[in-house]
């Protein structure tokens, strides 16, 4: 009796669990709605290309098209997606669809509906929340959904910038929903259709393959063989469907050229706050003291300052990068992690390992977006409400990887709408985490039943409550003067000159936290049991 | 663990769906009134920024352009020509484009921005030359003016009435305040007309925010010097002054030296006035000279399509061809005076707080109803001191805004702001709805006496208005027949909940109903 009225309660909560979700997901709809006529990467041109080149011409040119610069670079699924988007774009405006006409096309039809589609896609992600979440209590429910729902990251990336970030981080996060119920076959399919949306999801594909064959195919030598085959016969499956069609026109290698562009920079134009930042600034400092000193240094050919990137050698003392150098850090750096899962694959543990995965492709990786650091941010919400320890770490890491994108929304006009977003991100975050995370004296004053005190109490006691560190207090009074210097001090007392320096700034001093972060990451995976 | 885990999550959804209200949005509001509103403002600011994306009126629309190209005239006006000049005819200032027809605080405001943007773009505010400016940086310069006059004015006045109007909150009234500064900060016709359309009406309204904050703290001289600052930012402020002269004329009366007090407000205001018209009182016809300009009357009764009376019954009986504009003047004073008189007797007569509120929205709703040249965007200045009620009125505050929202709707279409229209509306709708609450369906008169099914049909209705004035042509015989329909349905509402209001005003000292029941108990 007492059972069956929990659960009707229970039926009850979950709809109203689910309203509440909605209410989250429409409020930032609205707003994205509001967003509309705001500043547009080239990004925008690129994926109206996408649709115009999948809509207007059959598959076996989909890889050769090259009527815009903007080629068609994303795996089979995605190039889909863009068709699938395209038979509504024609049915609104057929001029966005068009090969040449639409080039460049910038009417309100375009940018309605493109923007609609990503605010749509949305979904994506909010089922992907909806799943990891919703055998949580309520309070930890409603924190994840602030921190990804509204991400700041998520508006600035996707909904100014313009890409499809929620919608391919959505697929991620229903894959882990899943590996964390320990319905693993389901979770590796996610993962594999996300790897054929978008390739750059890969670098997790170490943590999948040692967790999914240590976790799915244990249980003796025939059993796991059998299961290793089910779930390889799955994956290639999937690969299959994505690529099957070019393979079987021969075109495989064209598509493999296009998805992996060789010939890029170690470095984006702007760099992303990762280790590499590290490496080139010792490599500028050891060249002005070996000069100093009466060494003969060649100054390089193309300079990361220039904001140019090509192969050729950009560092003067330091060795040069190739990218199997960097293949093989980050590799490196996944070993711990990847030795955990195989000793010990715990399904509430996935969700860490695969974002320290991206974490370490974030820091060591070749020609890495500042963007990438929304693959792990997102994921890392979820794991931000389990201890005090996380949501601290959690606290400074997303405020400054939501900075560190301030460089791509350049033009004045948004320049209030991405500082409010932090600010209203980040004070957000400071009153969810220390309600989540009272101290003593603010959990005795806590206006719930008693039950739910007590448990407070002996729950935190003794870590004590969401307060903000001094180191991390400090960093941040940095991370505004920064900004103020390169606002409006730096136009102010140098002008013109050494206009990269301020983007240099904001990727160094960006790049401690991150550094920082995966250092807190390594360590707790590493300790933990 | 497991097992943990899902015991602990139950025994919080039981907490939670117990219906206690603090609880669900415990992560917002457990700070306090103050950080609340921090975010309240801060979410408030990136609406409004996001708004003011998107094109303001008369935007590439020559020659005369609409209200953005007035205040930027008025900001090029008084930076380029002495003071004296502002609102004087000559060759410098031709008042026939655009000249000043708002009080000096509005001009000195002008004055103010018009420097900034002088310092950082002076082509956007050179004389003769800079006539229908539109550029990306003066279009900015003068979206983040208005920005900074919400934040200065208004968003300070919001959290003062608040503090004023709440005072020590007990807990479980913590959400329900982050509700309604929400409400009072989201008002979505005041951020369409102000960053969209483009005005600065939050100055004037911010400060009669700030003096109704003043009178329900007891301040009476405080709350005399902001409406006054109010009054001379925009005259049509003067919607409210039956208000707060009713209210303070009974409270004055109520004291020991009524006659001592009414004179000591007096001359507040009077000083008041007297700083604020300085440049002009040097001799009688420079005064006059800025007055006349401040009187509309060479306008019609009413501009366009508005949901006040005039407008309304002008379908039946051609009040412009029967009547001359004089004898109009007289008929709109008449019944303007007529529709105020029953809230002001009652403040006169007793006084009280939550009176006074009432009184401000149902004298700014005869105004609105029944004064002479009103326009479309007139209707912010009742929907203030419905916004003040949200928490007592919810429904009728609800419904008052929508119907506000469609009376502007044909104007917002001209000026091509129905994309944050829709995103407001549905922003207001989910906000006003957020889980967790459970207001609108307590104590609703307004709500039984439509009933449910008047109610869905109504909104139904609604929606439909929307869809047919943005697909269909009207038949050209009746080119406005869609604007009659939308004003003339929106009249209707409004009527019947300016009715409403003024029976709520009257019924206030009498204890309800279930006031009584509960002393027995």
């Amino acid at each position: 009796m007492g059972k069956q009225k929990i659960s009707s309660k229970g039926a009850q909560n979950s709809c109203c669990t689910i309203a509440t979700l909605w209410w989250f997901y429409l409020v930032a709809a609205c707003i994205k709605v509001l967003l509309f006529p705001s500043y547009r990467s080239t990004d925008f041109e690129v994926h109206r290309n996408w649709l115009a080149v999948t809509h207007s011409l059959p598959l076996s040119q989909w890889y050769f098209d090259e009527t815009s610069p903007w080629t068609l670079d994303y795996p089979p699924f995605f190039a889909h997606f863009e068709h699938f988007l395209s038979m509504f774009a024609h049915f609104i405006d057929p001029k966005i669809v068009h090969l040449q006409e639409g080039l460049n096309y910038s009417a309100n039809t375009v940018v309605y509906f493109q923007r609609g589609t990503v605010i749509l896609s949305d979904l994506c992600l909010l089922y992907g929340v909806y799943r990891l979440t919703r055998n949580l209590d309520s309070r930890k429910q409603k924190l994840i959904w602030l921190l990804t729902i509204w991400s700041p990251m998520l508006f600035i990336v996707d909904h100014v910038h313009f890409q499809y970030n929620g919608f391919l981080i959505g697929i991620l996060l229903i894959s882990l929903s899943y590996l964390e119920e320990g319905r693993d076959l389901l979770g590796g399919f996610f993962f594999a259709v996300l790897l054929c949306f978008k390739h750059l999801f890969a670098v997790a594909a170490p943590v999948y393959f040692v967790y999914l064959l240590r976790h799915y195919c244990r249980g003796g030598i025939g059993r796991g063989f059998t299961r290793l085959l089910i779930m390889g016969g799955m994956v290639a499956a999937v690969f299959a469907v994505a690529f099957g069609p070019f393979f079987h026109l021969g075109q495989i290698q064209q598509v493999i050229r296009r998805l992996f562009p060789f010939g890029r920079g170690l470095c984006h134009a702007y760099w992303a706050p990762n280790f590499w930042v590290f490496y080139i600034m010792s490599d500028k400092g050891l060249a002005f003291i070996l000069r100093r000193l009466g060494f003969n240094i060649q100054t390089p050919t193309a300079t990361f300052t220039a904001g140019l990137v090509g192969d050729s050698s950009p560092f003067s003392v330091l060795p040069q990068v190739a990218p199997l150098v960097t293949f093989m850090m980050v590799l490196l750096a996944l070993s711990p992690c990847l030795l955990k899962a195989w000793k010990d694959p715990q399904p509430q543990m996935i969700t860490r390992w695969v974002a320290y995965a991206y974490t370490c492709g974030f820091l060591f990786g070749w020609h890495v977006h500042e963007k990438a650091s929304l693959h792990f941010v997102i994921p890392l919400a979820i794991v931000a409400v389990q201890t005090l320890e996380d949501a601290k770490h959690y606290f400074l890491l997303s405020i400054v990887s939501c900075y560190s994108l301030f460089p791509l929304l350049f033009e004045a006009q948004e320049y209030p709408i991405k500082v409010l977003l932090l600010l209203l991100h980040s004070i957000l975050m400071w009153s969810a985490f220390s309600a989540q995370f009272p101290d003593g004296a603010e959990t005795a004053r806590a206006p719930t039943s008693h039950h739910y005190t007590e448990k407070k109490v002996d729950r935190h006691e003794s870590k004590g409550g969401f307060v903000i560190g001094w180191i991390e207090r400090l960093y941040l009074v940095g991370l505004v003067t920064v900004e103020i210097w390169g606002q409006f001090l730096h136009p102010l007392v140098l002008g013109d000159k050494l206009a990269f320096a301020p983007l240099m700034l904001i990727s160094i001093y960006c790049a401690f936290v991150i550094m920082y972060s995966w250092i807190l990451q390594l360590t707790s995976i590493v300790k933990s049991l | 663990m497991v097992k943990g885990n899902k015991t602990s999550s139950d025994t919080v959804s039981v907490v939670d769906g117990d219906g206690d209200q603090g609880c669900f949005w415990w992560w917002l509001v457990h700070k306090g009134t103050t950080t609340t509103f921090l975010i309240v403002g801060l979410f408030a600011l990136l609406v409004r920024a996001a708004v003011s994306l998107h094109p303001y009126s008369g935007f590439a629309n020559p020659p005369k352009f609409g209200d953005y190209e007035a205040q930027r005239h008025w900001m090029e006006i008084t930076i380029n020509l002495p003071i004296q000049e502002w609102y004087r005819n000559s060759t410098r200032n031709d008042l026939s484009y655009w000249g000043l027809d708002y009080p000096p605080l509005t001009a000195y405001q002008s004055f103010i921005h018009g420097l900034l943007l002088r310092f950082f773009h002076p082509a956007s505010v050179s004389l003769f030359t800079s006539r229908g400016h539109e550029s990306y940086l003066g279009k900015l310069l003068m979206r983040w003016t208005v920005l900074s006059s919400d934040l200065l004015i208004l968003f300070p006045a919001v959290l003062y009435f608040v503090i004023v109007h709440y005072g020590q909150p007990s807990r479980s009234r913590k959400s329900d305040i982050g509700w309604h500064i929400a409400m009072l900060l989201l008002n979505p016709c005041l951020i369409l007309i102000d960053h969209g359309h483009f005005q600065y009406n939050c100055i004037s309204l911010g400060f009669t925010i700030g003096a109704v904050a003043g009178v329900l703290s007891g301040m009476d001289v405080v709350a005399c010097v902001l409406y006054c600052l109010a009054l001379n930012h925009k005259q049509m402020s003067a919607y409210f002054a039956p208000a707060f002269f009713s209210h303070l004329l009974g409270k004055c009366f109520r004291r020991k030296h009524p006659l001592l007090e009414v004179s000591k407000l007096g001359f507040y205001v009077l000083g008041t006035f007297a700083v604020v018209w300085w440049p002009y009182l040097y001799s009688k016809d420079s005064f006059l000279e800025v007055l006349s300009r401040l009187a509309p009357f060479e306008r019609g009764i009413f501009e366009d399509y508005v949901a006040n009376f005039w407008c309304a019954s002008s379908i039946i009986i051609k009040w412009k061809r029967l009547f001359t504009s004089e004898s109009l003047r007289l008929l709109s004073l008449i019944a303007t005076v007529i529709t105020c008189l029953p809230s002001m007797i009652q403040q006169i007569k007793s006084p009280s707080n939550r009176g006074f509120l009432y009184g401000l929205l149902n004298c700014s709703f005869a105004f609105y109803m029944f004064s002479f040249q009103v326009h479309e965007k007139s209707i912010l200045l009742p929907l203030l001191p419905a916004s003040l009620l949200a928490m007592e009125e919810p429904f009728i505050f609800r419904w008052f805004m929508q119907f506000a929202m469609l009376s502007m709707f044909p104007l917002i279409c001209r000026d091509g702001l129905i994309v944050p229209y829709l995103a407001l509306l549905a922003l207001f709708i989910l906000i006003f709805d957020a889980p967790g609450q459970e207001r609108v369906k307590e104590s609703n008169y307004f709500y039984n006496y439509l009933g449910a099914t008047t109610v869905r049909l109504v909104l139904f209705c609604y929606f439909i208005l929307h869809i047919v004035y943005l697909t269909m042509n009207p038949p050209e015989k009746y080119p406005f027949l869609f604007e009659a329909i939308i004003m003339n349905v929106c009249f209707s509402q409004f009527v019947l909940v300016n009715l409403g209001c003024n029976i709520k005003q009257w019924v206030l000292n009498k204890p309800t109903k279930l006031e009584v029941d509960k002393k027995f108990i």
